[in-house]
């Protein structure tokens, strides 16, 4: 994509999508993505959250940071980048991956694509692309920004695959959690793989900007068979705490991003220990994540369950009722569906484990008046919420 | 014959900062000008019908907000906005703008390299990180290093105590920063020439050295590390201009004592028995106090308005060497409308704001090798601001000033003294350079002024120009400024202090020299302190 400087006519700019989300959008609630303009929400939260959790969701995916990595070195280079062990990663295979810089504090989040032999696809929450090149010294790789080049709409909820079935994207049925194929709407070019971040059965779509508009209409176009709602952020952020993802540069500062010091975290302190493989060999942040590893936990970005229905926002977290303060709130929500406030706090750990008891203080207004309350909070390991259907192939058919 | 407890002697911004503490704190103050009017290098002033300008400074981001708020200068006047939209010329048809949004922001910036807009990302953490440092130094007086003194050693543990909090990597970023160049700086993260030149005009503005120089990437620091309402690294406007600043300064002094004299310039520094105890007035007149505190920079100071015999031996000579070389110039130019300018579409962000006419790196070291060949850059650094277009106050309604700031001009030409023709010649250059980027620009001007280093030293008393009163460099900072052993205001004859921007933390618009001076002052008189603590953002 070429920019010129007319773009300032519109400060953000428009996905391919936006005149759909325009026709169906009676909130007018816009917000800013990744210089894109996207909705918060585009007619009614519950019905946005519900469409992902009982129906279908289409949301716009196109402000992801896209890069495309190809090159005789692409695997190896990604190998160093990530913390990761991507060696076994195939062609037609997806996987979730966190980068680190010297000192081990995360980069960012994504996902790694696997298109093709030495083709890959690197999606990420923020700009990467300095970062990107600057790892690439000594690789064989080309590294192209594709944010604007690629059309991206996640299709997410238990009926999606029926939908798209039903929208004339065949071939679907095989695709397992994580998996990618090349298909056709129609005789429109489709990459889907079998991704999202709703924690629900789900899809996302990629294709040329050109066509976009055909494959949107294309879903809807079964809308008489299935209800289909266009979905903004805000609902996006629900299911996301209810899937227990993270949000780098939400839930805690990114190590760029950082300016004060110990305000970055490391994969292991946002509970992303799993992504981290020591025995791949080296890859950047790895000898500090070793010497972290050595010593006792210091801190934890927490799945915790806040007892009661107060609306949970910014909060602290105490290590007793009236206790010492040992952590905060980074993202909350009301769970609709398990009838619970579930949030995820960063928590300083006495001698590298949670605190027994954690306590929040939560501030919170009822017509206007603020009160403050004492809830319990009690740690979760798991996802809140995993449908087991989500990963059931082929799935369940509608 | 009068008495007073304090004579300032300079109403600069930092001499009216000086005396607003001082007379808070009680004493009986007299500031003694020279011009007929106050501000020094923060002033504006009506040369033409209609226009205000601001005759040296242009733009405020230094001004400690805590003394701004303390000495209730919003009441006195005072109202800074940040002033936005700044349009970056290349040397060919580029043109870099910058918005305010930030999404928009990003997105121009991409527009000329995808990998830069990312990396502004990075660049930005990082300066803000760099800044902390400083910014926590601002309002404090330096420690002596050689001293055993609880004080010193005090500062000295809250200094390390600072540093550490900044994480051990930063420590070897500390010390790379005051000594490299901002061109070796800027190429840490970026590719594209003009975004570069975009960045680096910190790294000159106001010194003798250029881009490629060790040490400039200390002063970009320097010119980033401010804030407007906590913006770290925006610039503001002086509605009414810079003068306005110190206007309300004034109003704060006077309003709890002080008097201030223009027309009044200081002869000589009277010194009995090794102690300061008044000064004599060009006009003979003899003004005694307890003590004498000097506005003007260092050289002035010792090699001006102080007898040799006065001084210990070796201070005449620091005086002498200090380090104040000039480098800039600025243009006023008042306006009949608002200039056009070629490959700028209409857009009411980016017209409005500044402009920097300076497309490259490689461009402005062109201009500084001028100056070290004793001439003015024939194609030089400009910076420009148009405040008309936000201020009701400094132009005509629909007509507008333009403040041009100019790099480099020497105080001294190879070719003999300066004369008013050659200054109109400079003056001619840069309406030459904008009119390169502005077709028709000679046409709106109604009126202009052409300052050179040789005008700002005569007018201003700036020895050689310099507009930060003497160089920022490391070997003259923090408790070298101005001189090893003199860090903190108190000067080689007793009861003799320095409040302007030759001390510690050096020039701008900032009143911090001047309040740090009244600290110290007031230690000395066992008088309560007055001056506050700095505002932080890290914490
Ligand atoms: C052209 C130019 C542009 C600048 N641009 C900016 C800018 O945009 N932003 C910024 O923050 N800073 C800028 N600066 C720097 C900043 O203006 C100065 O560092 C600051 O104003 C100095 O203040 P001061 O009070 O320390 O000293 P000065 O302003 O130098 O004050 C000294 C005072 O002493 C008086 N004086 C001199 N000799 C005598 C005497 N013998 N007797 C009595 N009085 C005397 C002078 O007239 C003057 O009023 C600029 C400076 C210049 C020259």
């Amino acid at each position: 994509m070429k920019f010129d400087h007319t773009h300032f006519r519109q400060a953000l700019l428009r996905t391919p999508f936006h005149d759909r989300f325009v026709e169906l959008s009676t909130t007018e609630e816009w917000m800013a993505w990744n210089t894109y303009k996207v909705p918060r929400v585009v007619d009614k939260l519950p019905t946005e959250y519900f469409a992902v959790r009982s129906g279908c969701a289409v949301m716009d995916l196109t402000p992801m940071e896209k890069y495309r990595i190809s090159g005789r070195g692409a695997r190896d280079y990604l190998d160093r980048l990530v913390t990761r062990d991507i060696s076994k990663l195939k062609a037609g295979r997806v996987t979730y991956v966190v980068w680190c810089n010297d000192e081990g504090k995360v980069i960012d989040d994504g996902t790694v694509f696997q298109l093709g032999e030495n083709d890959y696809r690197l999606c990420a929450q923020h700009h990467q692309f300095d970062w990107l090149l600057m790892s690439a010294r000594g690789f064989d790789v080309d590294i192209q920004v594709e944010t604007h080049d690629v059309a991206a709409l996640a299709v997410q909820g238990p009926t999606s695959w029926s939908v798209l079935a039903a929208a004339g994207i065949s071939n679907l049925e095989q695709l397992k959690p994580f998996g990618i194929a090349d298909l056709r709407c129609g005789d429109i070019p489709v990459t889907v793989s079998r991704t999202g971040y709703t924690g629900d059965l789900g899809y996302e779509l990629w294709m040329d900007p050109a066509n976009a508009l055909q494959v949107w209409d294309a879903i809807f176009s079964v809308q008489g068979q299935y209800d289909i709602h266009a979905m903004g952020l805000s609902a996006l952020e629900m299911v996301r705490i209810e899937a227990g993802f993270i949000m780098p540069g939400f839930d805690f500062n990114t190590a760029e991003a950082t300016i004060r010091n110990g305000y970055d975290r490391s994969p292991f302190e946002v509970g992303l220990g799993w992504v981290v493989n020591l025995d791949k060999g080296h890859f950047t942040g790895r000898k500090a994540l070793l010497a972290e590893k050595s010593r006792p936990a210091k801190r934890r970005l927490t799945k915790i369950v806040v007892d009661g229905n107060k609306p949970v926002g910014e909060a602290f977290i105490y290590d007793g009722k009236n206790g010492k303060q040992t952590g905060e709130i980074k993202c909350a929500t009301w769970s609709p569906i398990l009838k619970a406030n579930l949030a995820l706090a960063d928590i300083e750990f006495i001698n590298g484990r949670l605190p027994a008891q954690l306590w929040a203080r939560i501030d919170y207004q009822r017509e206007l008046k603020w009160h403050s309350a004492w809830a319990e909070c009690h740690s979760h390991s798991k996802p809140f919420y995993v449908p087991e259907y989500r990963s059931a192939t082929p799935p369940m058919r509608y | 014959m009068s008495n007073y407890d304090a004579i300032v002697i300079g109403a600069g911004h930092n001499g009216l900062t000086n005396a607003a503490y001082l007379a808070k704190a009680g004493l009986n103050v007299v500031v003694l000008e020279k011009n007929e009017y106050i501000g020094g290098a923060a002033v504006s002033r009506e040369l033409h019908e209609g226009w205000k300008y601001s005759n040296c400074s242009y733009v405020c981001s230094m001004m400690r907000q805590a003394l701004h708020r303390d000495l209730d200068l919003g009441r006195h006047g005072l109202l800074l906005v940040p002033y936005l939209g700044t349009i970056n010329f290349g040397d060919g048809d580029e043109r870099l703008f910058s918005y305010h949004d930030e999404q928009a922001a990003h997105l121009e910036l991409k527009r000329h390299s995808p990998h830069d807009a990312d990396a502004m990302h990075r660049f930005q953490s990082d300066l803000t990180r760099y800044s902390q440092l400083i910014r926590k130094t601002l309002l404090r007086t330096p420690p002596d290093p050689t001293s055993l003194r609880p004080r010193d050693i005090m500062e000295f543990l809250y200094l390390a105590k600072q540093f550490w909090k900044l994480g051990e990597k930063e420590i070897y970023e500390y010390v790379r920063f005051f000594t490299m160049s901002a061109a070796d700086f800027l190429d840490d993260y970026f590719e594209n020439d003009l975004i570069k030149a975009a960045m680096a005009s910190p790294g000159i503005i106001g010194t003798a050295l250029g881009v490629y120089s060790p040490g400039s990437s200390y002063i970009l620091l320097h010119h980033v590390m401010g804030d407007v309402d906590g913006s770290i690294g925006a610039w503001g406007l002086a509605r009414g201009g810079m003068g306005a600043i110190s206007a309300a300064l004034a109003g704060a002094a006077q309003e709890h004592g002080a008097e201030i004299r223009t027309n009044a310039g200081v002869q000589q520094v009277l010194v009995k028995n090794g102690k300061a105890v008044g000064v004599v007035l060009e006009n003979g007149d003899e003004v005694y106090a307890r003590i004498v505190v000097s506005n003007l920079d260092a050289k002035r100071t010792f090699t001006r308005i102080m007898e040799k015999n006065d001084l210990p031996d070796g201070i005449y000579e620091k005086a002498r060497n200090f380090k104040i070389r000039g480098s800039s110039g600025k243009v006023n130019i008042a306006l009949s409308g608002m200039p056009k300018f070629s490959g700028v579409p209409e857009n009411r962000y980016i017209n409005r704001g500044g402009q920097g006419f300076t497309g490259s790196m490689e461009t402005m070291e062109r201009a500084y090798d001028c100056w070290k060949r004793g001439r003015w850059s024939d194609d030089p650094f400009v910076e420009s601001v148009i405040p008309s277009a936000w201020d009701p106050t400094v132009a005509p309604p629909g007509q507008h000033w333009m403040s041009n700031f100019v790099q480099y001009c020497p105080p001294e030409l190879a070719d003999g003294p300066w004369t008013p023709e050659k200054r109109d010649q400079f003056g001619q250059t840069v309406i030459d350079k904008i009119e390169r980027y502005s077709p028709g620009f000679s046409d709106l001007i109604v009126h202009m002024e052409v300052r050179t280093p040789h005008e700002i030293e005569q007018e201003i008393g700036l020895t050689e120009g310099n507009i930060f009163q003497g160089e920022l460099t490391i070997d003259q900072l923090f408790f070298n400024r101005p001189f090893p052993g003199y860090g903190q205001y108190r000067m080689p004859v007793r009861n003799l202090y320095m409040c302007g921007s030759s001390t510690h933390p050096g020039g701008g618009v900032s009143s911090a020299c001047g309040a740090n001076a009244a600290r110290e002052i007031l230690i000395d008189l066992r008088r309560p302190n007055t001056v506050p603590e700095d505002d932080f953002y890290d914490e």
